[in-house]
C-alpha cells in the first residue's frame, strides 16, 4: 500500500467533528503557520512541492499563488472549486463528505499565504448535503476560534463561507465560476485578464481545486521537499481517482503518482479487474473530456513502456496515441460497450452543458449530436464520420474556454482509435451492439 | 401558467437566513445570494419558481426582475414550471449509462406511466433526467430533494416509491434549515 495523503483519516470514525479531526493532528499544520511562518515561507514549502492543481488542468499551485497581484489596495480572494461536475469524477465529493475539516485547514493555509481574509468554497448545488456538512464544520471552526477575527492571537482573520452553484457543468471553469458566485449566469470571460489580477468583483482572486487544496497540510507539516520527493519526475506526490464503468471495485483511490495503469486497473487493491470476466476495451483515464484510449494504449504507450499515472506519462504520444491525467476520472469500458453509443452520450452532455456564447462550441456540440444519434440508430452514411471530425476540429481552438476543446477531443479520440466500429454502424445499418 | 399564479413570501425565519446569506458577500454586492435564495424560494414556493416568485427574490435583492429571470433560467436545478411533490432526478450520463441508467429511466417510466420531463397527473411525481451527479462510482444514481441515491435497482426504485406513497409525502426541504 502506498502513502497516504488525502484519505490517512477517511477510516477514523467521527473524523468529520473537529474534536476527533484535532486529536489525530488536524489543525497542527495551520497553527505551525501561525506560530512561525510568513506567507512568503508558506508559498515556498508550496512551490518546492511542485504540487499541480487536481483540477484538470495540471497547473503548478505555487507558481498560481505567486500571479496574485499584491498591493492593488482590493482585497485578495481565494476561492476553493467544488463544482464537481466532470462525468466520471467523484473524489471531491468523497474528500468533503469524509473529511471537511482537511479542506477547512487546506484552505486557512492557502488564505494566509495569499493574505486572504475572505474564502469561498463553490459547491455544485446538487451537493446540498454535503453543503450541510461542510457548514458544520465551518461552524465548529469559528466556535473554537479557528476561523473569524485574530484566530488564535495570531493577528491573521478569515472568513470561510459556502455558495451552492445551480446546476451548469460549465461553472466549474474559473471563470464562469467567478461569474455564477456574482450573481450572475455562468459565462466563462475572456482571459486575460487571468483570476489572479482581475477575479471576483474585479479582485485579486485564486481559485483551485479541492483535492489541492486539501494537500496542503500535508506539505507544511512534512515539508515540500518531501512531498516532491513521492512520485515521479514533474508528477509529485499522489492523486485520487475516481475509477468506475466495469470494474469489479469502483471507487475513489488514493495512488501514489507513478503507478502503473495496469496496475490500477487489475490490481485488487484498485479497481479489481474487469467486472464478469469481461475484456478491457478502452478507458477514459481523466474525465470525459479527455481522449479515449483503446486497450492496448492505456497499458501500455505507442513505444511500449508502461503507461504510468502521471501528467507526462498519460499524455506520452500526444493526441495520437496518449491522453491526460486530466481530473483523474478513470472510466473503464469492457467489450460489451458500444463505443459510438457512449459518445453519443457524451456528445450529448457538451451540447446539454455548453452555455451558449460562442457558436462553433453551441452550434457544434449540436450538430455532433445529432450526427451521432443518426449512425447510432443505424441511419448514419459514411461520410458522415469525416464530417463529425470536421465539425470537432472546427470547434477545437475556436471557443472563449476550453469546454468547446472538452467536446471535441472524445469525439476526434473515439474516431481515431474505434473507426471500424462507426462503419460496422453503417454498413449494418444498426448498432451491432444492440440486441 | 397564468392561473398557477402564486404568491410567495419567506416567513420570518427564512427572511433571518436570507440577511445571514447576504452578509456572507461585501456590502453592495448582494446579488452573490441570488443562487442561495433562488433555492430557498423553490424549496418553500412549491418546488418551483414562478414570475412573482421570482420577482419577490428580485425585491428582496434589490434587482432588476430581469437579472432573476436571466439566472433562473441559466441553471438546470430551477423548475420553471410546477412539479410533483416529489421530484426525482435520474443521472444518464455516459458511466450511469455504462451501469444500467437507461433500464431504471425505463422502470421508473413504467412505474409511473410518464415520460421523463413530466408530471402525473395526480401531481404527485415528477421525473427528470439529469447530468452526472459526481457519484459514478455507485452508479446508478438517483437523487430526489437533497438526497442521493445510489447503486440503484429496481428494488430500490420501489421502495423509494412506496415511501413516497403517503398523501402530504415531499422531497421539497429548504436546504439551509
Ligand atoms: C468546462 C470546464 C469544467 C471544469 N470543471 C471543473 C470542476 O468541476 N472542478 C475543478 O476543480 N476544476 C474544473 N475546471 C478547471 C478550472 O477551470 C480550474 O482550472 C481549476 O479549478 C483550478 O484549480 P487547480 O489549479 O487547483 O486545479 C473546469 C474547466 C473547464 C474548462
Ligand atoms: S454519471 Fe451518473 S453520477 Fe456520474
Amino acid at each position: 500500500m502506498g502513502i497516504r495523503i488525502l484519505t490517512a483519516q477517511m477510516h477514523i470514525e467521527g473524523i468529520q467533528q473537529l474534536d476527533v479531526y484535532r486529536r489525530h493532528g488536524g489543525y497542527e499544520a495551520f497553527r505551525k503557520v501561525l506560530n512561525a511562518m510568513s506567507p512568503p515561507a508558506v508559498l515556498e514549502e508550496v512551490k518546492l512541492s511542485t504540487l499541480r492543481g487536481r483540477g484538470g488542468a495540471g497547473f503548478p499551485t505555487g507558481m498560481k499563488w505567486s500571479f496574485l497581484a499584491k498591493n492593488t489596495g482590493k482585497p485578495a480572494y481565494l476561492i476553493c472549486n467544488a463544482d464537481e461536475s466532470e462525468p466520471g469524477t467523484f473524489k471531491d465529493r468523497y474528500l468533503m463528505e469524509k473529511n471537511p475539516h482537511l479542506l477547512l485547514e487546506g484552505m486557512m493555509i492557502s488564505a494566509f499565504a495569499l493574505e486572504a481574509a475572505t474564502a469561498y468554497i463553490y459547491i455544485r448545488g446538487e451537493l446540498f448535503y454535503v453543503h450541510q456538512i461542510l457548514e458544520r464544520a465551518i461552524g465548529e471552526a469559528y466556535a473554537a476560534g479557528l476561523l473569524g477575527k485574530n484566530i488564535l492571537g495570531s493577528g491573521f482573520s478569515l472568513d470561510i463561507h459556502c455558495h451552492p452553484g445551480g446546476g451548469a457543468y460549465i461553472c466549474g471553469e474559473e471563470t464562469a465560476l467567478i461569474e455564477s458566485l456574482e450573481g450572475k449566469r455562468g459565462n466563462p470571460r475572456i482571459k486575460p485578464p487571468f483570476p489572479a489580477v482581475s477575479g471576483l468583483w474585479d479582485c485579486p482572486t485564486v481559485v483551485n481545486n479541492v483535492e489541492t487544496l486539501a494537500a496542503v497540510p500535508w506539505i507544511i507539516q512534512n515539508g515540500g521537499k518531501a512531498y516532491a520527493a513521492i512520485g515521479v519526475w514533474k508528477s509529485t506526490g499522489t492523486k485520487l481517482m475516481s475509477a468506475c464503468g466495469h470494474i469489479r471495485k469502483p471507487g475513489v483511490y488514493e495512488v501514489e503518482m507513478g503507478l502503473p495503469v495496469e496496475e490500477f486497473i487489475y490490481s485488487d487493491e484498485y479497481c479489481g479487474g474487469i467486472r464478469n470476466g469481461n475484456q478491457l476495451k478502452a478507458v477514459v483515464a481523466g474525465g470525459s473530456s479527455v481522449p479515449i484510449l483503446p486497450a492496448a494504449l492505456i497499458l501500455k504507450t505507442a513505444k511500449g513502456e508502461a503507461r504510468l499515472i502521471t501528467y507526462e506519462s498519460l499524455s506520452e504520444g500526444g493526441f495520437e496515441s496518449g491522453t491526460m491525467l486530466g481530473s483523474g476520472g478513470f472510466i473503464v469500458m469492457d467489450h460489451t460497450t458500444c463505443i459510438v453509443k457512449n459518445l453519443w452520450n457524451f456528445t450529448r452532455f457538451y451540447h446539454h452543458e455548453s452555455c451558449g456564447q460562442c457558436s462553433p462550441c453551441r452550434e457544434g456540440t449540436g450538430w455532433m449530436e445529432k450526427v451521432l444519434h443518426r449512425i447510432e440508430t443505424g441511419h448514419g452514411k459514411m461520410e458522415d464520420i469525416d464530417l463529425l471530425s470536421d465539425v470537432a476540429k472546427n470547434i477545437e481552438g475556436n471557443t472563449i474556454c476550453p469546454l468547446g476543446d472538452a467536446a471535441a477531443w472524445p469525439v476526434r479520440s473515439t474516431i481515431r482509435h474505434f473507426r471500424q466500429e462507426f462503419e460496422d454502424h453503417v454498413n449494418q445499418k444498426r448498432c451491432p451492439f444492440s440486441k | 401558467m397564468e392561473d398557477q399564479r402564486t404568491s410567495f413570501e419567506f416567513d420570518k425565519e427564512s427572511l433571518a437566513l436570507v440577511e445571514k446569506i447576504i452578509a456572507r458577500y461585501p456590502p453592495g454586492k448582494q446579488k452573490s445570494a441570488l443562487l442561495p435564495l433562488l433555492h430557498m424560494a423553490q424549496a418553500e414556493a412549491g418546488g418551483w419558481l414562478s414570475r412573482e416568485t421570482m420577482d419577490y427574490v428580485a425585491s428582496l435583492l434589490k434587482l432588476q426582475p430581469v437579472e432573476v429571470y436571466e439566472v433562473a433560467t441559466f441553471y438546470t436545478m430551477f423548475n420553471l414550471q410546477p412539479v410533483g411533490n416529489c421530484v426525482i432526478e435520474v443521472c444518464r450520463t455516459g458511466p450511469c449509462w455504462l451501469n444500467g441508467a437507461e433500464e431504471i429511466i425505463a422502470h421508473l417510466e413504467h412505474r409511473l406511466q410518464i415520460k421523463a420531463g413530466e408530471t402525473t397527473p395526480d401531481g404527485k411525481f415528477t421525473l427528470k433526467t439529469v447530468e452526472c451527479l459526481a457519484a459514478c462510482g455507485n452508479a446508478p444514481v438517483m437523487q430526489a430533494g437533497i438526497k442521493y441515491y445510489e447503486n440503484l435497482d429496481v428494488e430500490k426504485i420501489d421502495a423509494f416509491l412506496d415511501d413516497c406513497s403517503s398523501k402530504d409525502a415531499t422531497t421539497r426541504q429548504n436546504p439551509y434549515k
